[in-house]
């Protein structure tokens, strides 16, 4: 790990103007994501500035009946709050389908939105990596792929994004408010996380200096009819192949509304509004749910090692679409998927 | 004492830190990379904390930091100034085991030991969150603890017994 100078912001405002005064600054919340990055080298701040005391760990609703979330509300804390457990449940859901109980209590909500990529290659700092080192070369195109992208992908750089919580906030239509030299602002989640096209080292729409400060979720939470289906090598402690949250609002079997977003097949978790608009007004049943799949599927590109991605893909989807008519979504302790 | 946010630290060198472990305070100066981990192993002379992965992969140094399990590789130690934490070390009083560590002996649930004090810390951990109900949910909520002899039937059964659930 390199030298770097620590420092704590005393305010929002304090830790905006404290990144802006230096160059390659970096905040730290909860420390989950950036030292273990800074201890593989890939991470190398000059100056850390710990956020981590900043009064951003509320959870209210909101005048409109969302509910707005602190951007240092540990993970664990908003999986087990009682407003998102009744209103939310698929996020609380995808919060604990993600990491170990230890690393949710630390893990902030805003760490969690701007975790990067687990690509072994971004993590060996032996190898070329263009999001670590832009124009370097992307050797997971050729070579170890299991995990990558088959949605959304570029020539440059075929990564996902691993968060299971953003999965679930891509359904909930969250807003992501933040703060910056120029003010604040609010971003549509659609808009947070980018696609990697020719500049993978960018992850997101954040502008330089510019830190989360809350996320907001609207009053729509599928209460009844979800599910957060997470498929992975091993059934606890690792991360997606593919993920599927789903909301549905279901009216005497038919549909009025259906969400779903997949995790671990894109740069961002990944929705389809084609596929959504097709299953309004249908019959909730797996013939419908495969058609949505297939639209959403239709541009999928597997790679030699994850293939076997767009035909799991399909299969979650469906499942979870399943899941969520049946209003028996996927408990996170129950390895058997139902 | 905690101090308050944004008071002026040195710039650079030795930041001065003030721990609560297992009950004393504890004052040390850590380079700002030190780990939480590597303050208690290093600086304190407190080794029952294991490092195994070093990357928030395995457990193994887990301690109770404020009453919540965290793994103490992935904090600064300067980052938890102020803090209480518990390791092992602190979890005996007056003399006799904790109750997950008697626990832990009377289901044999270790082989070699060297993920126990992780394991051990952790179960204290979720025995107080709460959420553990059922022996599939002990198993969920413990998957933040690698045992890489698989004593993993005696583990849960060990945590099951300190749950008051024989
Ligand atoms: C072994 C392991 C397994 C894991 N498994 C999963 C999993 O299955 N699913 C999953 O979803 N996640 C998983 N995670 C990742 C975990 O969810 C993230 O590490 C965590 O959410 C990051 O939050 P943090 O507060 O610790 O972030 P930090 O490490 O503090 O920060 C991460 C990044 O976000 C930036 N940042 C933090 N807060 C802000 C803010 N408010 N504004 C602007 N920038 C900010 C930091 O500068 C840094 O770049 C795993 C992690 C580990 C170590
Ligand atoms: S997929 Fe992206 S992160 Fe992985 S090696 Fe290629 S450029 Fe780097
Ligand atoms: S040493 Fe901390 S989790 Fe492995
Ligand atoms: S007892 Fe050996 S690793 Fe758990």
């Amino acid at each position: 790990m390199i030298d770097f100078e620590y420092v704590r912001a005393s305010d929002v405002a304090d830790a905006v103007r404290q990144s802006a005064a230096s160059t390659g600054a970096k905040f730290i919340a909860g420390g989950t994501n950036l030292i273990d990055l800074m201890k593989e080298d890939v991470e190398k701040p000059r100056r850390l500035i710990d956020i981590s005391r900043l009064p951003l760990k509320q959870v209210e609703e909101t005048a409109e009946g969302g509910v707005k979330i602190g951007a240092l509300v540990p993970n664990s804390d908003l999986a087990y709050h009682s407003l998102i457990e009744r209103r939310y449940p698929v996020l609380a859901s995808a919060i604990l389908a993600g990491a170990s109980a230890q690393l949710r209590n630390m893990a902030s909500i805003g760490g969690n939105l701007l975790q990067r990529t687990r690509c072994y290659y971004f993590y060996d700092a032996a190898t070329p990596c263009n999001k670590r080192e832009p124009g370097s070369g992307c050797p997971a195109i050729e070579g170890l792929n299991r995990m990558h992208a088959i949605l959304g992908a570029s020539e440059h750089c075929i990564a996902t994004h691993p968060s299971d919580m953003c999965v679930a906030l891509a359904i909930l239509e969250a807003r992501v408010h933040v703060a910056g030299p120029d003010g604040e602002r609010v971003i549509p989640f659609p808009d947070f996380h980018r696609l990697p096209g020719d500049m993978p080292q960018t992850d997101t729409n954040l502008q330089p200096h510019e830190i989360v400060t809350a996320v907001e979720i609207p009053p729509q939470g599928f209460a009844k009819n979800y599910t957060y289906l997470k498929i992975r090598d091993r059934l606890s402690y690792a991360f997606a192949l593919v993920s599927v949250a789903a909301g549905l609002e279901i009216e005497d079997g038919t549909i009025k509304e259906a969400r779903f977003a997949l995790g671990g097949v894109a740069h961002k978790p990944w929705r389809n509004r084609a596929a959504e608009d097709l299953l309004r007004g249908q019959a909730a049943n797996a013939g419908n749910f495969q058609q949505a799949a297939d639209i959403l599927l239709r541009e999928a590109k597997g790679y030699s090692h994850n293939r076997f991605k767009i035909d799991l893909a399909r299969r979650t989807i469906v499942r979870a679409l399943t899941q969520a008519a049946r209003g028996t979504p996927q408990i996170q302790s129950d390895k058997k998927v139902r | 004492m905690a101090r308050s946010p944004g008071e002026s630290l040195p710039a650079q060198g030795k930041l001065p830190v003030v721990l609560t472990i297992n009950g004393k305070r504890a004052q040390l100066g850590v380079a700002p990379w030190t780990t939480l981990l590597d303050a208690l192993r290093d600086h304190l002379d407190l080794t029952g904390t294991k490092k195994g992965c070093d990357h928030g992969q395995c457990g193994a140094c887990t301690v109770l930091l404020n009453g919540r399990r965290i793994n103490s590789c992935l904090t600064f130690a300067v980052m938890q100034d102020g803090a209480e934490i518990t390791t092992v070390e602190g979890l005996a009083a007056n003399g006799s085991l904790h109750p997950v560590q008697q626990a832990f002996i009377d289901h044999d649930a270790f082989q070699c030991g060297y993920c126990t004090s992780g394991q051990i810390c952790s179960a204290v951990g979720l025995i107080s969150e709460g959420r553990a109900k059922s022996a599939a949910e002990i198993r969920e909520l413990m998957s933040g603890n690698i045992c890489r002899c698989g004593a993993y039937p005696n583990i849960v059964a060990a945590i099951q017994q300190a749950m008051g659930k024989p």
